[in-house]
């Protein structure tokens, strides 16, 4: 596991203050360049897109539920209706600087290949998905005997949209297996605060509540 | 309930109509024998004409011009009343001052397609060889001629750029061609319930109509006007047809169910027992008053022959490649004349020629004729929309 760690360029928070923006949504575009062209799968309200439009990216969006695009596209957005699984085939090779799924991975039908796409279309992927690892779902499921529910994580194993959940460790070991190259790598705490830095991957698979990652194209690919 | 309205006799309707045909109330812009418009089938249409309204003002930059484009049936009037019917603009709910379409900011054109009966040149025209109308002497037009006449308005007005092209259905065809044949000319392109093709289910619903025109011994081979018969039962069966394909089954159950109409029990009879029965009759009827048969043969047949792709050795994509336009295409869930699998298509295409574009698929029972209705959630899109896109364009007031 080769991640190189580099300092946090957190200035962002500092001006845009952490009420208005997701932490790990701050963290996400404070990685990408101005002027870039971003793809933001599953992008929700549009809040992250606005975010990075705001600080001159070029940004366009998909979006599965249809109450989400059309708060989208009513700011302005270009965001169009469609499903990870089934609708990133249909754009092509290198077409983004950075392909962005934030907190979207766990609800795909197909990871793999969806992990794969995003870096066929885009130079760049950054992914940001809930540790399973984390110790209070540990705990949830060794001392109550249940699936875990988290303040971030409420719905019940019945309702929830999530049906592939993944542990940091399983991230980075699906990652060498497809030989994708992890540039940056953070485990976030509860209020989304980056814990730190060089921390083994064992504490942050035990303390971060999710693992946002930059990933590119591995020298095989 | 349906509304019953005092019709006028046939004769005195088409003589309302031919008059429109060749002298509308509203804008006119005449091209002479000097500037032909080339068609697709090879004929090089001279004179011609086109109808048109415009709506607010051009600024000083010529930048906030849209281009309205109507569907089948529709015409000139999106904002002004109907000078046949009385009745209020078709798109009063989307043009007006303060709508989505604001023509207190945007200066708005909405021409009368070639092969229309409104006061562009089309079969119910004057043929300036013969003094009759033309009749099936018109040339068959399609949906690239349609947009290369509105090129000339645009050049005749002295219009560079449009700030936006939008239309739906038809008028959405017209959309989509404007972006893939003049896509530096358009800024930005609101595409509705609209498909880059028609398909077969569609065509084959065209032909119906057709036939049944034809099949009325009125219609005398398209010379009903010198022989002085109205194949109106014909267009009328045409027209009940195709409303049943602009509107949803549940739609229909909604508005009408198995409800009679002014009666409690059946008559045993082929009355229009059933209120929907008498809503389709009151549908045809309204719509010979207003329309040429001749027309509604060309104009179904430009939708038949409309298929971006196979105009681009079948690649969609690369009818759109390098475009700048910034697009908003939206479909309808209970659409089954354009269903959204057609949009996906679209925006499919879009996305792969690295476009910029928003799609959004609207919620509603009202079928494909809810474009032209009020569904709030689709007039805010195009108000977002056209909004952005003129904060990106630089006009005032966003």
């Amino acid at each position: 596991m080769s991640v190189q760690q580099q300092t946090l360029p957190l200035s962002g928070i500092a001006q845009e203050g952490p009420g208005r923006y997701r932490g790990d949504h701050l963290l996400v575009a404070d990685m990408v360049d101005r002027g870039a062209k971003v793809l933001d799968v599953g992008c929700g309200d549009g809040d992250l897109l606005q975010l990075l439009e705001g600080r001159g990216v070029d940004g366009r969006g998909i979006e599965l539920s249809r109450e989400g695009v059309n708060h989208c596209v009513a700011k302005g957005l270009a965001v169009v209706q469609g499903d990870a699984d089934t609708d990133l085939v249909n754009y092509p090779d290198d077409a983004f600087d950075y392909v962005i799924l934030s907190q979207t991975l766990q609800a795909t039908r197909q990871p793999k290949a969806v992990l794969e796409n995003l870096l066929r279309i885009g130079r760049r992927a950054i992914v940001s998905f809930p540790n399973f690892g984390y110790w209070r779902m540990r705990l949830q499921l060794l001392i109550g005997g249940h699936m875990p529910r988290t303040e971030n994580l409420p719905a019940t194993w019945y309702d929830t949209p999530n049906i592939h959940f993944c542990t940091i460790k399983d991230f980075v070991q699906l990652c060498d297996e497809i030989d994708v190259r992890m540039e940056r790598a953070w485990a976030l705490d509860s209020s989304a605060r980056p814990l730190r830095l060089h921390a083994p991957w064992w504490f942050w698979n035990m303390f971060g509540e999710q693992g946002v990652f930059l990933l590119s194209r591995g020298k095989g690919r | 309930m349906v509304r019953v309205r005092p019709i006028k006799s046939p004769a005195a309707q088409a003589e309302e109509r031919a008059h429109e045909a060749d002298h509308p109330t509203s804008l006119v812009a005449a091209f002479g024998v000097d500037q032909p418009l080339s068609l697709d089938c090879g004929v090089d249409l001279a004179p011609f004409q086109i109808a048109y309204q415009t709506y607010g003002t051009l600024n000083a930059e010529r930048s906030n011009a849209i281009l309205v484009c109507h569907a089948l049936t529709g015409d000139q009037h999106v904002a002004t009343v109907h000078p046949v019917t009385g009745r209020a603009g078709w798109w009063d709910t989307m043009v007006g001052p303060g709508k989505p379409i604001d023509t207190d900011r945007f200066f708005v054109i909405c021409p009368n397609v070639i092969g229309s009966c409104m006061g562009s040149s089309g079969p119910a025209s004057t043929n300036p060889a013969t003094g009759a109308p033309y009749g099936l002497d018109f040339p068959v037009i399609t949906i690239p001629d349609m947009v290369r006449a509105q090129a000339m308005l645009i050049d005749r007005l002295g219009i560079a750029t449009l700030f936006s092209v939008v239309g739906g259905s038809m008028g959405g065809m017209q959309v989509l061609q404007w972006t893939a044949a003049y896509p530096d000319r358009v800024f930005s392109a609101f595409a509705i319930a609209c498909a880059t093709r028609h398909s077969a289910q569609n065509i084959a619903f065209h032909e119906l109509g057709r036939q049944a025109v034809m099949a009325d011994p009125e219609w005398r081979h398209g010379r009903y006007a010198e022989e002085r018969t109205q194949p109106h039962r014909g267009l009328a069966v045409a027209r009940m047809a195709a409303h049943i394909t602009y509107l949803s089954d549940a739609a229909l159950h909604r508005k009408f169910g198995r409800r009679m109409q002014d009666r409690e029990l059946p008559t045993f009879s082929f009355d229009a027992d059933f209120q929907v029965e008498s809503y389709l009759r009151y549908q045809g009827s309204s719509f010979v008053e207003r329309f040429d048969a001749n027309s509604y043969l060309y104009l179904t047949r430009a939708m038949d022959y409309f298929d971006i792709a196979g105009d681009h050795d079948g690649v969609l994509a690369q009818a759109f490649r390098g475009i700048k336009t910034r697009f908003c295409v939206v479909s309808f869930t209970s659409d089954w004349l354009f269903p959204t699998s057609e949009s996906r298509a679209l925006v499919h295409a879009l996305n792969a020629s690295n476009a910029r574009v928003s799609f959004a698929e609207i919620e509603t029972d009202k079928g494909h004729d809810a474009f032209l209705l009020d569904v709030p959630e689709f007039l805010d899109i195009a108000r977002a929309f056209l909004q952005s896109a003129g904060k990106a364009r630089g006009l005032k007031g966003n």
